[in-house]
């Protein structure tokens, strides 16, 4: 689509986009729950299973919706290359701060929003993890990073099927998730 | 109309489901997918430039993600924006240090709570650039397209995340007390 080849190159307007999205964005988190410290907890203590609702609902919509637009030629899908060095001990890592800090990257900006003075120190501490990775980096790249290197790869890529082979069960298998918390009354 | 703005919560399946909406007009007019943690990658390399000049910008990971107003950072700008706007339609702004469950099994003071958040983000702020990615980027956007880098991530942040608030709930606090 040259128009929207046109807009993505547009750098005011991105930025306007962006910050619409954003806002947005930081409005469902805050409305859907999930900025609060106390849901976040409540999640990885597996006592409160609203960020899991959040999450799998915006997984289900998005994938349909997303793959549809790519499969009308108006989306290009950009998953992000992985390893299994960097995705799963970095995956890990983060998630020892997680525990510690019960907000994530985002959700800690909404509960700022909503005036958690906890989370702008988890911020600054953000900022801090972020430099010294920052420092580390050229060691790191050459390192660990590259450990069980699989690229950019897509779930259906790696099955060698056709994109709804996958989503079709995926979302299935999600939303019967969901449908078992509601029965479990969590 | 008015009554729907100013409620505390919605259902968490209509909040899901707006995010995923978002990520459908984040492909569609950005070509880029919600993704929440760079920005602070870019504001670490603003505030370490502050410190140590511009020399700074020449470490290959700022190369790779230069401190500025991107796409990215207007995003988040965005994020603070938009959860104030429903937290002030609903009354819930307020500023506070301690929240309820945290109160509950370590205490009310907020120098132990400031603690364990610095200690925290400073973790997830090096994990998250070491996964490339955080619970927006990798387990929202990265799962939605099928990206086993996104599973395996989000995967990776709930074990982490769960076996940490388990030790932090069920060992420590309760010893520390």
């Amino acid at each position: 689509m040259p128009g929207l080849n046109a807009l993505h190159q547009r750098k005011g307007a991105q930025r306007l986009i962006g910050l619409l999205l954003g806002f947005a964005f930081g409005f469902l988190l805050h409305k859907g729950g999930v900025t609060r410290y106390d849901r976040l907890i409540g999640q990885l203590l597996l006592k409160d299973f609203t960020v899991v609702k959040v999450m799998l609902t915006a997984v289900i919509v998005g994938m349909v919706g997303v793959y549809l637009l790519r499969d009308a030629g108006l989306a290009r899908l950009h998953p992000k290359s992985g390893s299994l060095g960097a995705t799963a001990v970095g995956g890990l890592i983060f998630g020892v701060g997680f525990g510690l800090l019960g907000y994530c990257p985002g959700t800690l900006v909404g509960a700022l929003g909503e005036g958690w003075l906890d989370a702008l120190v988890g911020g600054a501490g953000i900022l801090i993890g972020a430099g010294l990775f920052a420092a580390r980096y050229p060691r790191l790249r050459e390192g660990i990073l590259k450990r069980g290197d699989f690229g950019a790869l897509t779930l259906p890529e790696w099955l060698k099927v056709n994109a709804w082979v996958v989503i079709v069960p995926m979302a299935l298998l999600l939303a019967a998730l969901l449908y078992g918390l509601e029965r479990a009354g969590l | 109309m008015a009554n729907w703005w100013s409620q505390p919560e919605w259902s968490p399946y209509w909040a899901g489901a707006g995010i995923g909406v978002l990520s459908w007009l984040a492909f569609l007019f950005s070509d880029k997918a919600l993704g929440c943690s760079t920005p602070f990658a870019r504001g670490s390399g603003l505030v370490e430039r502050l410190f140590r000049g511009r020399a700074v910008l020449d470490k290959p990971y700022y190369q790779a993600h230069p401190p500025a107003l991107t796409w990215d950072t207007m995003l988040i700008i965005g994020v603070l924006l938009g959860a104030f706007a429903s937290a002030w339609l609903s009354g819930a702004f307020e500023l506070r240090w301690v929240p309820e469950v945290w109160r509950g099994a370590a205490g009310s003071s907020p120098w132990v709570r400031a603690i364990a958040a610095l200690a925290g983000g400073i973790a997830m702020g090096f994990g998250a650039r070491w996964a490339d990615g955080c619970t927006s980027g990798h387990g929202i956007s990265g799962t939605l397209q099928l990206a086993v880098s996104g599973w395996l991530a989000v995967v990776c942040f709930f074990v982490g995340g769960i076996a940490t608030a388990m030790v932090i709930f069920h060992v420590l606090l309760p010893v520390a007390r």
